[in-house]
């Protein structure tokens, strides 16, 4: 959700060369049609939405890492959250920057990719190449815009399953990701469960709670007030929402930190200059490190897909799903659970955990619990922690054996 | 939960993995680091869960593959359904609990089977130091001061037996324990277990 880093001192103004920039710009525009990963197109196989409309020819673009082995036990799907892509372990095609999953996935990590198959789609809606309200409509040849239908966390994991029976895989090993990913994880675990051997929810919940929407509206209003907006048909018009995306990113980044880190890191520390300016440029680097954070995302990201995104994860609801309870979401799963979750998240606090684990526990199902102690708040499941993939990694190795696959390398001695 | 040391538990490993049936479905309440849970996979190919308080020990036992999650033997067993489990196990921790009537209630409704093992209070050396020297008794499997110790509920084997009669629970087996670890001689009457003992494992079924 972050970009892993947290760089102090963002210098500002920083001056970039217009050709830079409308060429990065043109490869964003070129990788929410033609992505420079893999797309499985589905024309006239249409895409039934929870929303009570399908979408008749749609597209969805993926990365694998590692070798599907003889049995094709060995897959394991990756979930990414709400601003996260396919590129989960290599260079960003827009960016250059390192995939935000490297700390726990490749050769010899956790999610080992010597041993696994590893997948990672874009999410429905997204806008990485998969179809997403940036997309063109092949109805009208225009980009959706507003007219794309509103998608939900079961039509990603619809789309999800598509494409893993276009790979020809019947039965995942795993199914991982965290905070929106891991509502998909949920939502895999309770509509597919047959097909998921071991799912691995992160940093998420079975539901957002009003403070998580609040945050979001905050968000999409900020999009919505930019001039530049034009309700919704920016990109016909050949503007961007710049600024409204960026102060939405703004805030929501605020959530991904907790407040011990983000004192810590930034305190009032003033932005190159010794006194405050009695003005309103960005004196505190905390002011200057939002700023950064807002203006790069905007490099990389449609606004209309962060509307459609948060709202996905608002509508998320698992219990009213379900005939109004958890468990009944996970009646008879076969499947091997872990439930990770951080001490100093207070986006998805581990309470929402173990409501997941209560549920799993209620529907008698097979499954560990791990919170990890962190001031690093929700993002932590994207950085180094060593706790946590200690754990994850035990826990693919004791699915891999039940399994009677190959297990991850054995991690650092602890 | 961790309330006994390592040495001295594994001697109650010992009798608990011979009560339990190769292949069946296991609830280790108070697991520790899993290390029993780990013994009974190896040995009976179980299917094993455990609980533990303690995060350092969830974590652990994760890390070594094992389904364990981070709960409270008190508030968290309500949310299991009946017989979900064959055997649950509470070793060791059932004088850490708030409410044993209640935990104990709980086990045998989530286990067609429950297996119970306790540090015995009326073992002779904790009754004499108790009468000589006037303090709350330490020995190799308590080594804690009662200021320190996280067990709150001690009792005894009668007192047990006592408790598993009111509730109606029908004692399987019953194991007594001496500081070696040797077994009691099974004819052995229950005041003699009760002086003897320093440890007991029971068999229960509702």
């Amino acid at each position: 959700m972050t970009d892993g880093t947290m760089p102090t001192g963002v210098p500002r103004g920083e001056p970039t060369a217009e050709a830079h920039v409308s060429e990065r710009e043109a490869r964003r525009r070129r990788e929410v049609d033609v992505p420079s990963s893999p797309v499985a197109r589905f024309d006239d196989a249409p895409l039934v939405l929870d929303a009570g409309v399908s979408l008749p020819s749609w597209q969805i673009a993926y990365k694998t890492y590692g070798t599907l082995n003889g049995e094709r036990t060995n897959a394991v799907l990756l979930c990414h959250a709400l601003t996260g892509d396919q590129h989960a372990a290599n260079r960003h095609p827009v960016t250059s920057r390192a995939g935000w999953w490297e700390a726990l996935v490749g050769p010899g990590r956790p999610v080992d990719t010597d041993r696994f198959f590893v997948i990672c789609a874009n999410v429905l809606g997204g806008c990485s190449g998969t179809t997403g309200p940036a997309s063109i409509d092949p109805a009208t040849g225009s980009p959706y815009g507003l007219t794309m239908p509103v998608v939900t966390i079961g039509d990603m994991v619809r789309a999800q399953k598509r494409l893993v029976e276009y790979l020809g895989i019947e039965s995942l090993f795993a199914v991982v990701g965290g905070s929106m990913g891991g509502m998909q994880v949920l939502e895999w675990g309770a509509s597919y469960g047959e097909s998921v051997f071991s799912a691995l929810p992160i940093a998420a919940g079975t539901r957002h709670s009003a403070q998580n929407i609040a945050f979001h509206e905050v968000g999409r209003q900020a999009i919505m007030a930019d001039p530049d907006w034009r309700g919704g048909r920016y990109i016909d018009e050949a503007v961007r929402p710049r600024k409204g995306l960026s102060v939405a990113r703004m805030a929501a980044h605020i959530t991904y930190v907790s407040q011990t880190a983000l004192h810590r890191k930034f305190g009032r520390a003033l932005q190159d200059r010794d006194v405050v300016t009695y003005g309103f440029e960005a004196d505190f680097q905390i002011e200057s490190y939002l700023r950064h954070q807002g203006s790069t995302f905007v490099d990389r990201f449609d606004a209309n897909s962060y509307l459609y995104l948060t709202r996905a994860m608002d509508y998320f609801d698992l219990a009213v799903q379900h005939g109004g309870r958890v468990a009944n979401a996970f009646r008879g799963t076969p499947t091997r659970w872990c439930v990770v979750s951080f001490s100093s998240d207070w986006l998805f606090p581990s309470e929402e955990s173990r409501t997941i684990v209560h549920a799993l526990n209620a529907a008698g199902a097979q499954v560990s619990f791990v919170e990890i102690e962190t001031d690093k708040g929700h993002d932590a499941f994207l950085l180094e922690e060593p706790e946590f993939h200690a754990a994850v990694r035990g826990f693919l190795t004791g699915a891999a054996r039940a399994r009677g696959i190959d297990p991850p390398a054995p991690g650092p001695a602890a | 939960m961790t309330a006994a040391p390592p040495i001295a538990r594994r001697v109650d490993y010992e009798v608990i993995r011979d009560l339990v049936e190769p292949g069946s479905r296991i609830l280790d309440v108070g697991c520790g680091d899993g290390a029993l849970m780990a013994l009974l996979e190896r040995v009976h190919g179980v299917r094993a869960s455990g609980i533990e308080l303690s995060q350092s020990g969830v974590n652990r036992a994760v890390a070594m593959g094992l389904s364990v999650i981070q709960g409270d033997a008190d508030t968290d067993l309500d949310a299991y359904p009946d017989d979900a489990f064959d055997y649950v196990i509470l070793s060791q921790t059932i004088q850490a609990t708030r409410d044993p009537k209640h935990v104990l209630e709980n086990l045998l409704r989530i286990g067609r089977s429950c297996i119970v093992s306790f540090p015995n209070f009326g073992f002779w050396k904790l009754r004499l130091q108790l009468l000589v020297e006037g303090r709350m008794p330490t020995t190799g499997l308590l080594p804690d001061p009662w200021w320190a110790t996280s067990n709150i509920h001690f009792c005894t084997i009668r007192d047990f037996v006592a408790l598993c009669d009111e509730m109606g629970v029908e004692l399987e087996k019953a194991i007594a324990l001496n500081t070696g670890g040797q077994r009691i001689p099974l004819n052995a009457p229950w005041w003699f277990w009760n002086l003897l003992g320093e440890q007991a494992v029971f068999l229960l079924r509702r």
